[in-house]
């Protein structure tokens, strides 16, 4: 094997794990641009996504197609009852507050898992058993081909869902200015509602993908890619859509291709001091907007 | 509405909190003149669970057996045993209040812990309590630094030692690749050993690379090892890290194969395809296809539905040590008990052993083969 096939491979092993990063920080996103404020919960979404799977194939014995549809439904629904419960009554509140209220939300559910699942691993077996294949001595997993494909696929669709649809526009134009967009009768509570349910549906797919990947699930796996999507947020420009799928693919990237070829002690500093450039570089991360304060 | 909801919370996570304590003394020690009361800690939850499960039940095997047999003869007086087990979740903090809990339950001896990290943490306590502590299955090199502290399993480097004359001696391979934590005692202690012993065999470490205990991900590494043209990859890890890196492995192409310590053992249990670990081997003392621990085997499936592995057969050994250094010493006090420990001869399941003044047991090694999906003894 050569430098090249060498290089190739470990481009695809960043952008595999970055494309995971970038569907869970398109949830973050696309949240804060709404809601104005930063899910926390919204790594666990992500877990509860891989136990539904399991209970959906295992304990309900669904067909697969209906098993993901399943999945997808209950993270949904999640992400909605969240906000409904937790957020909507703080929508005035000052911002500590509802940082608290997230990070507690977070809590509750690895703590739920804890109490339903217990901590010891649940073996998975993967559910794509696509086959890899070979391009110029470049062994392509068949699981990075799906996930490569899924995410693109997904992405497209948000994008014009947000720019061609009504339902898109309304929630452009709640993150815009949200007195005002309900001075326009747009119904500002359901778009928030289903901001959340796309956000978790995202992380729903993200959670299938990630135990397909992994093949153990856990009631902290979603803590990590959490943290690191909501890194690829900020660094993309939280609030951005685009932003974050570049975020997401650029930190995936970095840290395979620092993991190989410099250390992997040092990857997740690597990771981080990019971070930190850009935000001193351009202070609202690669794509975001810099929005004046109004006095 | 909403104070409705919000007492709701405060409920549900208060109740959460309390769960949490009470549900991990196992047995709580109804302690008399004539009970022997060994201590024991290992994780019974999390993700090295199935060792510390293992560890119990052999050692339950264990007493049970002997209190059948009418207990332990001390001098002129027969004693009961009684385990005493609590979880440490592999965790430092947990593992030495577990300790304290021992300790105010009156323990005579120490069963523990099983792994290595929470091991270090308490030796030293345990040494200044003055207390014979024998570990199954922490393979640390510094778990037995303290005069008082003995173990029945292989030390980390002794491991590391067996395995790199097996890879270069046995297979003949002179490329080895090699994948670790470095950030966990026992992986490095085997990668150190591994990589010397190696090097003086003749043979070549063309890759190792670290990675952290919490990782999933280990695509990156492995595809590192894959250019460096490695013909054998050494995989010094617990067997859910085992387990990703095997899967991983498969997934980008890789037929290199695997060679592990006995970190490696119950691997079987947690992968989904048996098809990615086929054809790797690695060191243990103990397997249940064995003839000679035919009994023991039947004793814990029949108690435990399911087949004993090392970490059983290190606990089984575990307390009959104790037994054999209670009988020795004539005496269960403490001193008595560690001075009787260099004397005794154990004819246990992991084979014939006797301990040194070091506190290491001497014992043969054995290789085992994932073979069809079932461990095979070569």
């Amino acid at each position: 094997m050569n430098l090249f096939q060498s290089i190739m491979e470990q481009l695809l092993n960043g952008l595999r794990t970055g494309s995971i990063y970038a569907l869970i920080a398109l949830g973050y996103s696309m949240v804060y641009g709404i809601a104005k404020m930063i899910n926390f919960a919204h790594g666990d979404v992500i877990m509860v996504g891989a136990y539904a799977l399991f209970m959906g194939m295992t304990a309900l014995s669904l067909p697969l197609p209906v098993a993901i549809i399943f999945t997808i439904v209950v993270c949904a629904v999640l992400g909605i009852a969240i906000e409904k419960v937790a957020y909507k009554p703080l929508r005035n509140a000052s911002s500590l507050a509802v940082l608290i209220t997230a990070i507690g939300m977070s809590f509750l559910l690895q703590s739920l898992a804890l109490i339903i699942f217990s901590a010891t691993p649940i073996p998975f077996k993967s559910i794509i058993s696509m086959k890899g294949i070979k391009i110029a001595g470049v062994d392509i997993p068949g699981i990075t081909i799906i996930t490569l494909v899924v995410t693109t696929a997904i992405m497209v669709a948000l994008t014009l869902f947000i720019n061609k649809t009504k339902a898109g526009s309304a929630m452009r134009a709640v993150s815009e200015d949200r007195g005002a967009a309900a001075l326009m009768g747009i119904n500002v509570n359901r778009t928030i509602s289903m901001t959340f349910a796309i956000g978790s549906a995202l992380a729903a797919v993200a959670g299938i993908l990630y135990i397909c990947q992994y093949q153990s699930i856990t009631p902290t796996l979603g803590a990590l890619p959490g943290i690191k999507a909501f890194v690829a947020a900020v660094l993309g420009g939280i609030g951005s859509i685009p932003g974050a799928m570049v975020g997401g693919i650029l930190l995936g990237i970095v840290e395979s291709m620092s993991k190989a070829y410099i250390s992997t002690e040092l990857a997740d500093a690597i990771v981080f001091g990019v971070l930190v450039v850009i935000l001193l570089v351009k202070p609202s991360g690669l794509l975001g907007k810099l929005k004046a304060e109004k006095v | 509405m909403k104070k409705l909801a919000s007492l709701l919370l405060v409920v549900t996570m208060s109740a959460m909190v309390f769960s949490g304590c009470g549900n991990n003394g196992s047995s709580s020690s109804k302690k008399d003149d004539s009970t022997f009361l060994i201590g024991g800690s290992g994780p019974l939850t999390g993700s090295a669970a199935t060792y510390g499960l293992s560890v119990k039940q052999g050692a339950e095997v264990a007493v049970k057996e002997i209190n059948d047999a009418g207990g332990v003869k001390v001098g002129d007086k027969a004693y009961k045993l009684d385990l005493d087990f609590q979880d440490d979740e592999n965790k430092e903090d947990k593992a030495v209040t577990a300790y304290n809990t021992l300790m105010d339950n009156d323990i005579n001896a120490f069963l523990g812990t099983v792994t290595s990290t929470p091991c270090l943490a308490l030796t030293k306590n345990a040494y200044d309590d003055g207390i014979l502590l024998v570990t199954p299955s922490a393979s640390a090199l510094d778990c037995t630094k303290y005069d008082n502290a003995f173990r029945i399993c292989f030390t980390d480097p002794m491991q590391g030692e067996k395995l790199a004359e097996y890879a270069v001696k046995t297979l003949g391979k002179k490329k080895i690749g090699i994948i670790y934590h470095n950030d966990d005692d026992y992986s490095i202690g085997l990668e150190k050993a591994f990589t010397e012993k190696v090097k003086e065999l003749g043979g070549e470490i063309v890759a190792s690379e670290a990675s952290a205990s919490k990782d999933n991900d280990f695509s990156t590494q492995l595809t590192s090892i894959k250019s460096s043209k490695a013909d054998l990859i050494f995989a010094p890890v617990y067997y859910q890290a085992a387990a990703y890196i095997t899967k991983q492995a498969s997934d980008a192409g890789m037929k290199i194969p695997f060679i592990g310590g006995d970190g490696w053992d119950g691997i079987l249990g947690v992968v989904t395809e048996p098809a990615t670990v086929e054809g790797a081997v690695f060191l243990t003392p103990f397997t249940a296809t064995d003839s000679s621990v035919a009994d023991f085997v039947k004793t814990y499936e029949a108690a435990y539905k399911e087949t004993p592995n090392q970490f059983a057969a290190d606990g089984y050994d575990g307390v009959y040590a104790i037994a054999e250094a209670m009988k020795q010493a004539g005496s269960i006090k403490n001193e008595d008990l560690i001075a009787a420990m260099t004397k005794i001869t154990v004819d246990g399941l992991t084979g014939k052993m006797t301990f040194d003044k070091s506190g290491e047991a001497n014992k043969d090694a054995k290789f085992v083969e994932i073979k069809d999906g079932k461990y095979l003894v070569k």
